[in-house]
């Protein structure tokens, strides 16, 4: 049960459905008793295990399975050739490109699945792969993106027909290259930079893992996977396995962490469906973290060169280039008609002239994926950019980056902007949520300090960035994925007692959608939120839609719970008439109740109406009965949401050891339905941009060897690197979300790398001449930028 | 090999693999699922149990070491319908989203309060940092924590505790 003791209900004699409403869900996990993948036992199961690839490229000559095979508690070991004769061998990408489920003619790389091992227990089965041999004639790898497409550079793809290079996808274009030139031809100033967003990981503290459990005598499929689109994935497997989308139900119960990684399929799942298919028993895979790290959905990966300009003193045009870096299949995570994601988003939170984007995508013998890593699809990597080469410009120009970042704004009675690469930004103050962080930090006062100690040797640096997001995909008429528009349903069911339940098609990996979305029907309905049940995580059980990710939860199935609570609160208005006897027009709606106007203490509660709805007395005319509706939300654009970080760092003159003294974040993300679960989701989502901008990173030598394959190398930020963040807020509503929120989940990861990274540079520019540095700001590389040799992360 | 442990109090026997890691052992006792694990190198913390009241990592731990030795974890911190301190204040101060590194956060908190009645936040930070929370931040489990410790320090003055989850 939530507690309320917390919410403005003071005066409000019907409970309010917005406000700091302690978790749900918390009931649970506070004893233990969550249920994730991993808990889950069902009768007569069996577990996989996949042997990977030890190559990043390399042919396969032969692989030999039968000692594997001898092992008494191995049931099969499924190969390529075993899939292939189930027509399972490759599976679609989410970006239209095919995987390999179990490498056949080549490994693409290291880590790539070779062989599925199915045995009576886990140890069995990781024992048994030690027992497959498998014959590799190595191949020179592709590592770095940059020589991908060399013409001496092998072809990773040779299974396309007709692709005789390393292209993943062609050039593609936004904004405008004439306009963009003229604005460069009449600049005063003109910076260039190369940028570099390093690979790296969402890594969820729970790694993937899937149970398939095929029913042979009754043709369905029972599958228990923590993903972020259940619904999606079901019409997936469809696709792939050629099953019946009616006959396969998928439950995500509990998952611990998604941050994009629980996106999309992994070889690993089909595997598992295999398995079960054939064996006709359940089969549970749950990868280690060195897979998870390895071989599922990595984040970013951008090569980017830029330049941007200036003229009376305002930002005036951008231009970018960017090669990104796919991996061995391209199964980066867009909306169809953007093959680089919202990356065009670039020209940020100012008014600007021109601007002209170019992004291709190659392939490398590195791992796929290019999934968001709590990021609405490139949007991370377009703000690192761009609030980098503001700092860049500012520096140029010698004056303060919060003074060039003012100047140049998008003013608020411009809204809605249309950005010179073709967004709509629906609203927003952005001097003024600048403002809130400065007197926050106490900017004046940082400046002077940090001139004192500077004085004394010591580095202290501050660092801003100001970013605008687009997210909430998306509007049917421009956003699919896989030919699926990106909308989402919701069901509420109002009992004859008044209590409720909505089913959503949004999925929680730890956003407290059980409280929040019962706080929406609360806030609609005026009953308790406590009287509200959030479904979701069962195929069967809720209505289609395509989950959570691109923090889409709250602007599409938050306003789709809005509107289908709205939709009820209609029927109740007609029914309420019914039973006062007056005309639906003549009532007015106070929280939790239709009351005749002019006559206020005539009225119905909604239990009351909900009583009568399932009741044998008189409903209006023509009235089936019942307090229920049904949605699915098209939102008409994304929500923009947008905030002013300001990042406080010291660096150790004698290690290059950079810490995070303070962290300031003023966040508009429109109305707050839960103040706390926001602040959460603003914490995480900092801690994970320390993680990025200092310590995360997944490098390759240049065999094609990850050299960040656990915990050991690939370090996440403990509660010794965060600070106490301090945070803020304006309230700028959407005015098209029927609440006027806007999605928050991912601004703090989108908008903290680049305020660290340029409190790094700010630290150390007058002293040692620093003017760039690229992530993961480790003290090795800190070190060599002081001393003059900064090195690219790869 | 046969090995007999107590498990919150209760006996557990079972014949096991010699190399079979603890927290292997704890989640293979039925209804003991709490304790998690989130990585191979002893780094994230997720399985974080108390082995005659000191923390310990039990992916770390074979089970055949803890012969004789008493384990507790996250399931036994509630007692007679009441909840420990830890488990009030990680609700109350809104320090757990996803849940997954929960289980280990408490019993890591229990260990410190149990030994340090009234820690700093500084003191807090050291002794979570053997542990990952991909979700929180940290700043909202520091505050969880104080507030046990403000509670428990006001349940001992006999102000007693609320239960409200
Ligand atoms: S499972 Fe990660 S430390 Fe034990
Ligand atoms: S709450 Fe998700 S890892 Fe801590």
């Amino acid at each position: 049960m939530a507690t309320t003791e917390n919410l403005p209900t003071a005066e409000a004699e019907r409970p309010i459905g917005f406000g700091r409403l302690k978790r749900k869900e918390d009931a649970r996990f506070i004893r233990g008793q969550g249920t994730y993948l991993d808990d889950i036992r069902l009768p007569g199961m069996v577990h996989g295990a996949m042997l990977r690839s030890p190559y990043a490229h390399a042919r396969i000559l032969s692989i030999d399975t039968s000692r594997a095979l001898a092992h008494p508690n191995v049931a099969a070991v499924i190969t390529a050739k075993d899939l292939e004769t189930l027509g399972l061998a490759w599976m679609p990408t989410i970006s239209y490109d095919t995987q390999a489920v179990l490498a056949g003619d080549k490994v693409r790389f290291q880590g790539q699945e070779v062989a599925f091992v199915i045995a009576t227990d886990e140890y069995s089965a990781n024992d048994a792969l030690q027992l497959i041999e498998v014959d590799y004639e190595p191949l020179p790898a592709v590592v770095n993106a940059r020589k991908a497409l060399d013409p001496d550079a092998p072809v990773i793809r040779d299974d396309k027909a007709g692709q005789r290079d390393n292209l993943a996808s062609p050039l593609w274009e936004a904004g405008d290259k004439e306009s963009t030139d003229r604005a460069f031809a009449e600049a005063d100033t003109v910076v260039t930079r190369d940028i570099i967003y390093p690979r790296c990981h969402p890594a969820p503290l729970e790694t993937c893992g899937i149970i398939a459990d095929f029913n042979p005598a009754t043709g369905q499929l029972d599958i228990y996977n923590g993903n972020q689109a259940p619904h999606a994935h079901r019409t997936v497997y469809a696709h792939v396995a050629g099953l019946a989308e009616h006959m396969i139900r998928i439950r995500c119960q509990d998952i611990g962490g998604g941050f994009g990684n629980k996106v999309p399929v992994y070889p690993g799942y089909v595997c598992a469906i295999a398995g079960s298919i054939v064996a006709g028993v359940p089969v549970k895979w749950v990868e280690n973290r060195t897979e998870n790290l390895t071989s599922t959905g990595f984040a970013r990966d951008y090569v980017m060169r830029s330049e941007m300009c200036a003229k009376d003193g305002r930002i005036t045009g951008l231009r970018v280039n960017v090669i990104a870096d796919h991996g061995a299949f391209d199964s980066t995570a867009q909306p169809t008609k953007f093959p680089a994601g919202f990356f065009h988003i670039v020209c940020g939170s100012y008014d600007l002239q021109a601007s002209h984007v170019q992004v291709k995508a190659v392939y490398t013998n590195k791992a796929p994926g290019g999934v968001a890593y709590r990021c609405s699809f490139r949007i991370t990597e377009a703000v690192y950019l761009v609030e980098r080469m503001v700092d860049a410009l500012a520096l140029e120009m010698k004056v303060d980056p919060i003074e060039l970042r003012l100047r140049s704004f998008i003013a608020p009675a411009q809204f809605p902007y249309e950005t010179t690469t073709g967004w709509t930004y629906d609203s927003g103050n952005y001097a003024a949520t600048m403002q809130v962080a400065m007197d926050l930090a106490g900017y004046n006062e940082l400046r002077r300090e940090q001139a004192e100690k500077r004085a004394r040797g010591e580095l202290m640096g501050i660092g801003v960035s100001f970013f605008t997001e687009g997210v909430g995909a998306g509007p049917r008429k421009h956003m699919d994925i896989l030919g699926l528009s990106m909308n989402d349903g919701a069901d509420l069911r109002v009992h004859p007692s008044g209590k409720a339940v909505v089913s959503i098609s949004a999925q929680t990996q730890g956003q407290g959608h059980e409280t929040t979305f019962a706080q929406i029907v609360a806030e609609e309905l005026g009953i308790p939120p406590e009287d509200v049940e959030v479904r979701h995580g069962d195929t069967d059980r809720s209505p289609y839609g395509l989950g959570t990710y691109g923090s889409r939860s709250t602007p599409v199935s938050g306003a789709a719970v809005a509107v289908v609570s709205r939709k009820v609160r209609d029927k109740a208005r007609q029914i309420a008439a019914t039973m006062l006897e007056t005309r639906p027009e003549d009532l007015a709606w106070e929280k939790g109740r239709w009351y005749v106007k002019g006559d206020p203490e005539k009225g119905a509660l909604i239990e009351e109406i909900a009583a009568r709805a399932y009741s044998g007395e008189e409903l209006p005319e023509g009235f089936e009965g019942g307090l229920d509706a049904q949605v699915i939300y098209d939102p008409p654009n994304l929500t923009y949401p947008y905030g002013a970080y300001i990042a406080v760092v010291d660096v150790d003159p004698d290690t290059g050891h950079v810490k995070v003294r303070r962290f300031i974040a003023v966040d508009d993300c429109g109305v707050r339905i839960n103040p706390m679960i926001v602040d959460g989701q603003i914490h995480g989502g900092l801690a994970e941009g320390i993680g990025i901008a200092l310590m995360e990173l997944l490098s390759f030598d240049e065999e094609g060897n990850c050299l960040n394959s656990s915990f050991m190398d690939y370090l996440i930020p403990t509660a010794l690197e965060c600070p106490d963040f301090e945070l803020g807020e304006t309230v700028t509503p959407c005015p098209h979300h029927p609440l006027g929120a806007k999605g928050v989940g991912e601004s703090p990861n989108v908008g903290s790398p680049p305020a660290i990274v340029n409190a790094v540079i700010d630290a150390l520019h007058e002293t040692h001449g620093v003017e760039h540095i690229d992530m993961p700001c480790t003290p090795a590389r800190v070190w060599a930028a002081m001393q003059g040799r900064p090195e690219p992360p790869q | 090999m046969d090995v007999s442990i107590v498990v919150n109090g209760k006996q557990v026997t079972r014949d096991i693999e010699p190399r079979q890691l603890l927290v292997h052992f704890i989640r293979e006792t039925p209804g003991l699922t709490g304790t998690h694990w989130g990585c191979d190198t002893s780094n994230c913390g997720a399985c974080v149990v108390l082995m005659d009241g000191a923390p310990v990592k039990s992916c770390t731990i074979l089970a055949a070491m803890c012969e004789g030795h008493e384990i507790r974890t996250v399931e036994s911190l509630e007692r007679d319908g009441r909840l420990d301190p830890v488990q009030q204040g990680f609700h109350e101060r809104h320090a757990l989203q996803c849940g997954f590194c929960t289980p280990g956060m408490l019993m890591t908190a229990r260990a410190l309060l149990d030994e340090n009645p009234d820690p700093t936040d500084e003191e807090i930070r050291i002794a979570i940092s053997g542990a990952i929370c991909r979700c929180t931040g940290y700043k909202n489990i520091v505050s969880a924590v104080r507030w046990a410790a403000e509670h428990e320090a006001a349940a001992k003055h006999g102000d007693g505790l609320r239960q409200e989850v």
